[in-house]
């Protein structure tokens, strides 16, 4: 490394890139963009030391370097293999590493529940994504899953042990962007780990409302969204406001479903990673539209479950009933009077955590 | 100009013999066929108290499914409204406490649920997306209504009903 203007080239399934020394594979990949970028569940590229847990990025690499040609006997972790001038990589392009990635799935798969028909992560979910592209159809797992007791650990965030995968990402974040207090961490050993606040206390950084951002599963959500609404049923917004904390950058995406915001979280990025943290007042306190001046609808990716409903660049085309039969169409049915769903007086992302039954019968009087 | 199909016949347009233009001979062929149609086998059947058998795929008016001790099967995840082509499914979801554990299978429970039936168009995909077996499309015919605004149902009218207490009534 002597010359500054030093480049490495990685060849990744065939396409070739030029990086700096010290990137990883993964990252080297990324630039590249598109099907060629291994799948990570545990890395995050804005938190230090993350990686190299989950290995779902896996990758085969037959051609060390330029200088070393051999190529590596085991399959490496993309995320925490650096990247060597003359390296060939093979991701989809590798049946082997086809093969491995489907072996993670199924053991990242063996002690998860499967509630996503309750679980609010649905729909935006990294582990869903995966076992879908990469994962078996059925399970062969014939034991008991782990289950573990409850914890509360406060009113913004719901804390699901059994959804975990254990990627520590969000210890990291509670290390590093949350610092200062360090009470949010991993567990016992093995298959009895588990994220836990130590001693059971609750989380009171400022910052700690990311933890739910960064996870890739349904393990931390967001208490005041809980079972509010589904995710693809709300409207991604951009919105920011001046946040009077100095770290906090002020810049989110809403999750609106008319003029009701039922959820705030920080603006994710292409690798689902977000953007810019946000601190707990702008995720938590201010769920009402006046707080935010809102910039316009987020951009979701065209698969995603999210994007249903969300048509982008269209125009509204001109009402001609009313000059074609000479009056105003007479409205056959008002649905609001009939409906209880969704009544225009009724705010259920007012209501600080989840509905319960009493909320609805407090509602129809 | 070349013909569009080989199943057109020209018009015949040369005048009338003395057989038709005597007419009744006309009459009296048109007439057998009238009659012959009444020894024939009807086509239609007297509804209320006759029934056709069903296709064994018929779709008919929605339920919601309890389990054997009578929780409700449905945790409002939304598959269904958003498999619906017609958008006739919404719902609100509420958490369950603590004590209604008997009410609800899951934590998680549909607190309204309606199916608004002057959308819906019974295609079934209600029924196929749902990953609790909470909907079914039964093999009752949808009823018809004098009113638009009882054609919304609600989770009251789509529920089945209680297995336990369905056994004590009687």
């Amino acid at each position: 490394m002597s010359e500054q203007a030093q480049k490495f080239k990685v060849t990744i399934d065939n396409i070739t890139v030029e990086v700096d020394p010290g990137t990883t594979i993964l990252q080297a990949a990324r630039k590249i963009g598109g099907d060629v970028t291994p799948p990570a569940m545990c890395y995050y590229s804005k938190l230090e030391g993350s990686g190299g847990k989950c290995r779902t990025c896996l990758v085969e690499v037959c051609k060390g370097s330029e200088k070393d040609p051999r190529p590596m006997p085991k399959l490496m972790a993309s995320c925490r293999t650096g990247v060597m001038d003359g390296m060939e990589v093979k991701n989809i392009t590798s049946p082997r590493v086809l093969e491995a990635r489907k072996g993670v799935v199924e053991m990242l798969l063996i002690n998860h529940p499967l509630d996503c028909p309750v679980c609010d992560q649905a729909g935006e979910c990294h582990l869903q994504d995966l076992s879908y592209e990469h994962g078996t159809e059925g399970t062969r797992y014939e034991f008991d899953r782990r289950t573990f007791e409850k914890e509360d650990i406060g009113d913004y965030i719901s804390l699901h042990m059994t959804r975990c995968i254990l990627c520590y990402r969000c210890v990291y974040t509670a290390n590093q962007i949350a610092d200062g207090d360090r009470e949010h961490g991993v567990l016992e050993r093995g298959d009895k780990a588990e994220i836990s606040t130590l001693l059971g206390k609750n989380l009171k950084n400022d910052f700690i409302g990311n933890v739910i951002d960064v996870c890739p599963v349904g393990a931390l959500t967001d208490k005041t969204f809980r079972f509010k609404n589904r995710v693809w049923f709300t409207k991604p917004m951009n919105a920011h406001r001046d946040c009077d904390n100095p770290k906090c950058c002020g810049k989110v995406r809403l999750w609106m479903r008319g003029d009701e915001v039922f959820r705030v979280t920080a603006r994710k990025d292409e690798w689902g990673e977000v953007e810019d943290w946000i601190c707990n007042e702008c995720r938590f306190e201010k769920k009402e539209t006046k707080d935010w001046v809102i910039e316009g609808p987020a951009n979701i990716s065209r698969h995603s479950v999210i994007s249903q409903g969300h048509y982008v660049n269209t125009k509204k085309q001109p009402v001609l009933i009313d000059k074609v039969i000479g009056k105003e169409p007479r409205m056959l049915l008002d649905i609001h009077k009939v409906s209880d769903v969704n009544k225009p007086n009724v705010h259920l992302s007012e209501i600080k955590g989840p509905a319960h039954s009493d909320d609805f019968e407090n509602k129809d009087k | 100009m070349e013909k569009l199909t080989n199943r057109s016949v020209s018009v015949d347009r040369s005048p009338m013999t003395l057989g038709e233009k005597a007419y009744l001979p006309a009459i009296l062929k048109g007439l057998t066929i009238t009659v012959g149609h009444i020894f024939k086998k009807k086509a239609t059947v007297k509804y209320p108290e006759q029934k056709r058998p069903f296709s064994p795929v018929f779709r008919g008016l929605h339920i919601l499914n309890r389990d054997e001790e009578g929780r409700e099967r449905c945790t409002a995840c939304g598959l269904c409204a958003l498999a619906c082509p017609a958008e006739a499914i919404t719902m609100e979801a509420a958490e369950r406490k603590p004590g209604e554990e008997h009410l609800y299978r899951e934590e998680k429970y549909a607190a309204k649920y309606e199916i608004n039936m002057l959308r819906c168009i019974f295609c079934g995909y209600c029924e196929e997306a749902c990953p609790k077996d909470a909907v079914y499309l039964s093999e009752t015919l949808m009823p018809t209504h004098y009113k638009r605004e009882t054609m919304v149902y609600k989770k009251d009218d789509l529920l089945i009903p209680h297995p336990k207490k369905h056994e004590s009534d009687k």
